[in-house]
């Protein structure tokens, strides 16, 4: 991915005070995602909202700081908004996708919306992997190819509006110091 | 969109196709009866040639599987998000209707109710 790093971190107390204003719109998109239908045939599929944050995140922050960010994220929206039962799929779903959209920046050769896509798809593997582990259930990856297709979806419409605002964000980075 | 986008997308279509196709052959027999399991255990199974309600009242909550017209379908989930109820109806072997939270699965599998334990070992 093609990203200019505006100074990697800068002062530590940057560098936290990203990282907190990051958690704190991932939380705010996790909010805004519950009002949010999004019928896809199989029930229970998200937009993903809050990957926004960790898309832009990736382009301007060292890793771990996206995947901490990601992770307080999951435990308090989760334990707001959600259920401890959901709790799991999410951070399944989340620890997979962020691996996997890490390794995609690191290498030449995919825009934000392909790394989207993959983060996308594979935060459904995880929490259909999680769900068939928690009821021991095999025959719950019958679900997988729907998944599998609604991930690219919901990512190429997430990674389109990250794509849109990372000019934006940039030139907001630009002038907090 | 860059070139290595469009092989993301290629290959989670193949994949997701290949998967939707192996599922599609290798199950969609009509079944014979439904196989429920709480927790990983088997709890009970029932022909769908009979028309029944049964109830599931366990420590996670309950349900209500509905046979009926040889299919089968749960109604009067108490659990959070109803997903089990919108599933729909299940009626060919391999199809599945999962409550989550309460750990309930119910699986249409061949065979009459009393022979499927034997092929179920």
């Amino acid at each position: 991915m093609a990203t200019t790093r505006t100074s990697p971190t800068g002062t530590p107390g940057r560098r936290v005070a990203l990282d907190g204003i990051l958690v704190a719109l991932a939380m705010i998109f996790s909010y805004i995602e519950t009002f949010i239908p999004f019928n896809f045939g199989v029930p229970g599929i998200k937009l993903g909202l809050a990957n926004l944050v960790v898309l832009l995140g990736l382009t301007f922050l060292p890793a771990v700081d996206v995947l901490l960010v990601s992770a307080v994220r999951i435990v308090l929206s989760s334990l707001l908004f959600g259920n401890v039962m959901s709790l799991w799929y999410s951070l399944a779903g989340g620890l997979l996708s962020f691996l996997c959209m890490w390794l995609l920046t690191r290498r030449e050769g995919y825009s934000i919306i392909g790394i989207s896509m993959a983060g996308g798809v594979m935060h459904n593997v995880g929490q259909i992997i999680t769900a068939a582990i928690i009821v021991k259930t095999i025959q719950l990856t019958w679900y997988l190819p729907v998944l599998l297709v609604a991930g690219l979806v919901t990512g190429l419409i997430i990674g389109s509006l990250a794509k849109l605002l990372m000019p934006r964000v940039q030139k907001a980075l630009e002038s907090f110091h | 969109m860059k070139k290595k986008d469009f092989i993301i997308i290629a290959v989670v279509l193949l994949v997701a196709g290949i998967l939707a196709l192996v599922f599609h052959f290798a199950g969609g027999d009509p079944g014979g009866s439904v196989r429920v399991k709480v927790d990983g255990k088997v709890t009970g199974t029932y022909a769908l040639i009979e028309e029944q309600r049964v109830p599931f009242d366990t420590k996670y909550g309950h349900n209500t599987l509905v046979i009926e017209g040889g299919k089968a379908h749960i109604e009067d989930a108490d659990c959070p998000d109803h997903y089990c109820e919108q599933q729909g109806e299940i009626s060919k072997t391999g199809e599945t209707l999962v409550c989550l939270p309460h750990k309930l699965v119910a699986e249409v599998v061949a065979g009459e109710a009393s022979d499927v334990d034997i092929i179920a070992k």
